[in-house]
């Protein structure tokens, strides 16, 4: 199998100060990788190193074959990369519907339609919510705005970071259903960085752990989940005990 | 009465003017969060193309048509002053990007000053006198003090409404100024979705000249005269509509050109024309005191 996404000894700085020190990492066509690790260790930092915003000091960020490292932004989102950014992002005057026309801005207008009600059945919610501004939303009609913004483009690649951040576990179980069914049903390839690292293992094909900039320890989901590394350091307490049951 | 009316059409012409302007200077601050100083001298810059081009329309070709000469001077000085300020902001302002906030700033002050001083170069530092066009004018009253409007206003006011209609238009319902909201928003989110930040910046200050650009051949018209000064006073005086309206709120920018057009013009007729600066700048002082971000503007604290 042939890597959609590989990342070549990345190290990206923010001024003098080292964020990644040399990230080494695949994204398989297909594939849910999961990357998991405490606040500060860089996963955001990856996931924008990979949009082109900050740009790898060193090493390689390859896309479809293509050396993507230094392309602006707005290059790299055409090739074929969404993100659902860290915070969200959700641009707040602008009504739901004009974040998902956003979102769909580089694709066909031919879709629109089409994208725009697969959206809403995957998301009633957003569709009630319609004409709402972005703002006013909740937190967790704010994440599935953010996904589905990213979704209206199409992407090739969607990064998906801290999907679960402050939302409620009933939300939280939502969003994993979706993120695993559109993988399933439409092959959709996803890289996600979560804190959440019993749902993000148990959802993802591989993964891996990120530690103050470098992937410390790599393998399939399951083997990260029983992995007594990083059963004590992300899964103690909370949802450990858990794990068994799920197995 | 009469004289109140016709103080009001007079009003709301010069306002009208101050309007076009004023919509530069806030869509600019509104996206990139700087004050294009050089856009006052943009205006007089398409007040110049505009007498060139009417002047060389109508003599040296012989056009005798004034409303297809005056469409044709509109569009021309709509696109070379657009062309202008594209070169503007790629040449003084995209380089400083991303520097500390004075750069571009002082770069816009040098570019005004460049500005000024090259139409005076070439065009000469003496007022040029603009061939009287649109003379005719209506009674709306009779009796000894009538109420006159006059062809130019109607004109005036005719255009303003006309391009705000579209500018609306294209703000609100196009995909280009979807873009231009998204990255006043949040512009590293809307270079996620694959927005090219940089053109809908440029693409952002060719609108606001080619809005100049109108302003500039109105005012040519209405006057009958331009100056290579004339960037200056009128370019403040829009500034503080903008600033008045709430900075970055587009009907806030048209709602600050009528008030400082109206106030102006209330003053000159029914005190003093001396000190009608003063009584605009001074409704401003007052205004920002108790409404710190104008009247339609956005406070800065909002809700992530």
């Amino acid at each position: 199998m042939s890597a959609l996404l590989s990342l070549r000894g990345i190290e990206t700085y923010y001024g003098p100060i080292i964020a990644l020190r040399g990230v080494d990492l695949e994204v398989n066509e297909g594939e849910i990788v999961a990357l998991i690790g405490a606040n500060g260790a860089g996963k955001s930092t990856l996931m924008m190193t990979i949009c082109g915003d900050p740009q790898a000091r060193k090493g390689e960020v390859i896309f479809a074959g293509q050396n993507i490292t230094r392309w602006p932004m707005h290059e790299i989102a055409r090739a074929g990369i969404a993100q659902s950014p860290e915070g969200r992002r959700i641009f707040p005057r602008m009504s739901v519907m004009e974040n998902l026309q956003m979102g769909a801005a580089l694709a066909s207008p031919v879709h629109f339609a089409d994208d725009l009600e697969r959206i809403f059945t995957i998301f009633p919610r957003l569709k009630e919510r319609a004409e709402q501004r972005g703002g006013t939303l909740s937190g967790g009609e704010q994440q599935m705005l953010a996904i589905a913004r990213a979704l209206m483009s199409r992407p090739r690649l969607l990064l998906l970071d801290e999907p679960s951040l402050g939302l409620a576990p009933l939300v939280v179980k939502l969003i994993f259903e979706t993120i695993r069914e559109l993988n399933a049903r439409d092959g959709l390839t996803v890289l996600l960085v979560e804190q959440n690292a019993f749902h993000a293992l148990k959802l993802a094909h591989r993964a891996h752990v990120l530690v103050n900039g470098r992937v410390t320890l790599s393998g399939t989901g399951r083997e990260l989940l029983a992995s007594p590394q990083v059963r004590a350091a992300y899964l103690e307490g909370g949802h450990a005990a858990e794990v068994p049951h799920e197995f | 009465m009469e004289n109140f009316l016709q103080q009001l059409i007079n009003a709301l012409t010069l306002g009208s003017i101050y309007g076009l302007i004023a919509i530069g200077y806030t869509m600019v601050f509104g996206i990139i969060g700087m004050v294009n100083f050089a856009h006052g001298d943009v205006f007089m810059l398409a007040a110049f193309i505009a007498l060139l081009i009417f002047l060389a329309l109508t003599q040296l070709l012989g056009l005798a048509s004034l409303p297809i000469a005056f469409l044709i001077v509109l569009v021309v000085a709509m696109v070379l002053t657009a062309l202008w300020s594209w070169a503007i902001e790629r040449v003084a302002y995209r380089p400083l990007r991303g520097s500390f906030r004075l750069a571009p700033l002082i770069s816009a002050i040098g570019m005004s000053i460049f500005l000024s001083n090259f139409v005076q170069v070439v065009q000469g530092p003496r007022n040029k006198p603009v061939p009287p066009m649109f003379t005719d004018f209506v009674r709306l009253t009779d009796g000894p003090l009538s109420v006159a409007l006059s062809y130019k206003q109607m004109l005036i006011m005719a255009v303003t409404a006309v391009l705000l209609v579209g500018l609306w238009f294209v703000v609100q319902k196009t995909a280009l100024g979807r873009a231009q909201r998204a990255c006043e928003q949040d512009r590293r989110m809307a270079a996620l979705l694959g927005i090219d930040v940089n053109r809908t910046i440029s693409l952002t200050f060719v609108i606001g000249a080619a809005l100049a650009a109108v302003a500039g051949v109105l005012y040519m018209m209405y006057y009958g005269v331009v100056n290579f000064a004339d960037g200056f006073v009128p370019g403040v005086k829009a500034f503080t509509a903008a600033v008045l309206g709430g900075i970055g709120s587009i009907p806030g920018a048209v709602i600050g050109g009528l008030l400082i057009g109206l106030i102006e013009t209330f003053w000159s007729a029914y005190f003093s024309s001396d000190y009608k600066d003063v009584a605009a700048f001074s409704i401003l002082a007052v205004v920002l005191i108790f409404m710190p971000s104008g009247l339609l503007g956005r406070p800065d604290v909002e809700k992530v």
